[in-house]
């Protein structure tokens, strides 16, 4: 028994990746859920409009956490900001009540306002006690499934992308394959496309066929453009493309890179604001929300689908998007090429017919 | 237009794997790399297709469309039939039309595969495996074929099928080089290079390698403990080698063959000083 202790001990020792999930991955799902998961929401992003909206604003208290306040604007700005996920309550003043507004994409923020509103914390300001109406915008009836659709369409495309696509990869290097692939006739870049754009078009099915399930069976609304959602994924799809070649290229194997690209996605499905929301989140957890793509997917989805964002109003997690892409891409793209030509960089022009390489 | 590498010296990882080997690659003629496992001869390939990179030296090769090889490893898709691998390898090359359906369809014949075109190349048999490599390599009539081990671990039979397979291309024009670990395939090539430890222990034509053995090799019946000398087993009795040409008592002198002159070649490069190896008990190769 003891030689098979110290063998499998061995093997282990210099498996080190398994070493490092073994170690790390607990510390990590102690952070997220002693950190990070968690449903309860303590501060609510509200813009209080209308005449009476500094009395309004000083009136509330946590969770509500006062992010503007305009007397001159009314319920066109009110509108606007939820849209814009500026804020996620609005209350406009008027001479004859209030009126809350909630953004329903933000679930549990949105059951928290409501929460404390029937509290009727809000009554003892005499100014406002003449009733509050409540409306609950883009998913009114705060079904689940309206905001986790767009969000789980963007946890399909990560799998895809960064798990599919990766196996795809070091499929070719066990195999020997990649090596065969180095010494064809073939550029670099059209190796690199001919793996990357089977993945894409399957992905991009894959989200076809989501987006009209949740739409068909669930009754999940797509009121905003689709040319911006399209654009919007494809962003997406080439952050999570580029982690997969990455994946790929730091894995000898299939069992390392499914070991890699799992350790990639969880921190995504958790911290993206795909279950937990973002608000609920620990400063010192949350910054680790702003580097993973799936964060700004699901704004973008969100904000489409339920609310019918424009562009203008969605180019923030779209040029972010579109740089970690850029990042993610190039850096996988050249180690990707290093593999397939090694040294390429070293040696002169190759002259015809033949080639002579003398470093 | 001669291929190969010259004076080449090959890094990894901060050692050494190849210091100074030179492999000349000659149109129509096999050019065999011969060593035991660790000397060289996969890089020395490697080298030679472009897969790694040399610190040192010259590497004369075709452009990749002109060169075809065969890695250890099958290099084709085991999960595509032999049909689909040979349009995958006809597209990278640029290949189509009936030119190239004669060619497939000639090769796959002589390779003996014509029945298993269906077949997904996982699912061949190893030497159909291998026969299916050279088969994709040669496919764009290559000016240089380089094949790793082609014919290690297939049977007899499938051995001469793929030889026939590269001789055929040798004839046609091509420079061939092959590393093996068989000395008696290394026998007919019209050019060895003997490699140890990444070094060239030996190169020329088979019959310079055979001339140009030091000392004397002698054969003792296998009986008893084994020689003093440096010997190895052939067949029912000892070969012993004497460097400085003095063979032990019950020796008898033999004409030494190629593998012989390969086994004598690693043994003097193991050897320091080759007036000594009598006096201690040799190095024992068990072929």
């Amino acid at each position: 028994m003891w030689a098979m202790v110290v063998k499998e001990l061995r093997e282990l020792q210099r498996d080190r990746r398994t070493v490092a999930m073994m170690v790390l991955l607990p510390v990590l799902l102690l952070v997220i859920f002693g950190y990070a998961a968690s449903f309860n929401v303590h501060a609510i992003p509200t813009a209080v409009f209308g005449p009476r909206a500094p009395a309004a604003a000083a009136a509330l208290h946590a969770p509500f956490h006062v992010v503007e306040v305009s007397a001159g604007a009314g319920e066109a700005a009110a509108r606007s900001d939820l849209r814009d996920g500026t804020a996620v309550a609005a209350v406009v003043t008027g001479p004859h009540g209030v009126r809350v507004l909630l953004d329903g994409t933000q679930l549990f923020s949105a059951q928290a306002a409501q929460a404390a509103l029937s509290r009727a914390a809000f009554s003892r300001v005499p100014l406002l006690r003449g009733g509050v109406q409540v409306s609950i915008l883009y998913d009114p009836g705060l079904a689940t499934s309206w905001v986790m659709v767009p969000g789980l369409a963007g946890l399909i495309l990560v799998f895809v992308g960064t798990l599919v696509t990766s196996l795809g990869v070091v499929r070719e290097r066990q195999a020997g394959t990649l090596e065969q692939l180095a010494v064809m006739p073939l550029r670099a870049w059209d190796v690199i496309a001919g793996k990357i754009l089977p993945y894409l078009l399957v992905a991009a099915l894959d989200l076809v066929v989501i987006i009209a399930i949740g739409m068909g069976v669930f009754g999940v609304p797509f009121v905003g453009n689709v040319g911006v959602f399209v654009l919007g994924s494809a962003l997406f799809l080439l952050v999570t493309l580029g982690m997969g070649i990455l994946v790929s290229t730091v894995s000898q194997n299939q069992g390392q890179a499914i070991q890699l690209a799992f350790m990639l996605t969880l921190p995504q499905v958790l911290l993206s604001g795909l279950i937990f929301p973002l608000s609920s989140m620990a400063a010192g957890v949350r910054w680790i929300s702003y580097v993973l793509p799936l964060t700004y997917f699901v704004q973008l989805s969100r904000g489409v689908m339920l609310k019918g964002a424009p562009i203008s109003t969605l180019w923030l997690p779209l040029a972010l998007l579109a740089l970690l892409g850029a990042a993610v891409l190039g850096l996988a793209v050249a180690r990707f090429r290093r593999d397939l030509a090694p040294g390429a960089k070293r040696q002169p022009a190759l002259p015809t017919p033949g080639e002579a390489a003398a470093p | 237009m001669m291929w190969g590498l010259d004076e080449v010296v090959v890094r990894l990882g901060g050692t050494t794997v190849l210091d100074r080997v030179s492999l000349p690659a000659s149109p129509a003629s096999v050019s065999v790399v011969v060593g035991g496992d660790g000397a060289g001869k996969s890089t020395c390939l490697r080298a030679l297709v472009g897969t790694v990179v040399p610190v040192r030296g010259t590497v004369r090769r075709p452009s990749k469309a002109r060169t075809g090889y065969v890695p250890a490893t099958t290099g084709f898709y085991a999960d595509m039939t032999v049909t689909e691998n040979i349009a995958f390898f006809a597209r990278a090359f640029g290949l189509s039309g009936p030119g190239l359906d004669r060619r497939s369809v000639g090769l796959v014949e002589r390779a003996g595969l014509a029945e298993a075109r269906g077949r997904l190349g996982g699912r061949l048999s190893g030497g159909m495996q291998r026969k299916l490599a050279v088969v994709l390599a040669l496919l764009h009539k290559p000016e240089l074929l380089v094949l790793d081990e082609p014919t290690t671990g297939v049977d007899p039979v499938s051995r001469v099928e793929l030889w026939k397979l590269v001789s055929a291309a040798a004839a046609d024009g091509t420079a061939v080089v092959v590393a093996t670990t068989y000395v008696n395939e290394a026998a007919r090539a019209g050019w060895v290079t003997l490699l140890g430890a990444g070094r060239v222990l030996a190169t020329g034509h088979p019959s310079d390698i055979l001339g140009a053995v030091p000392g004397s090799v002698g054969a003792v019946a296998v009986a008893g403990a084994p020689p003093r000398q440096p010997a190895w087993r052939r067949g029912p009795a000892w070969r012993v080698w004497a460097p400085d040409g003095h063979l032990p008592e019950g020796a008898a002198l033999v004409e030494p063959d190629f593998e012989d002159a390969v086994v004598v070649a690693e043994l003097a490069a193991l050897t320091p000083s080759t007036g000594s190896a009598g006096a201690t008990p040799g190095p024992v190769v068990e072929p």
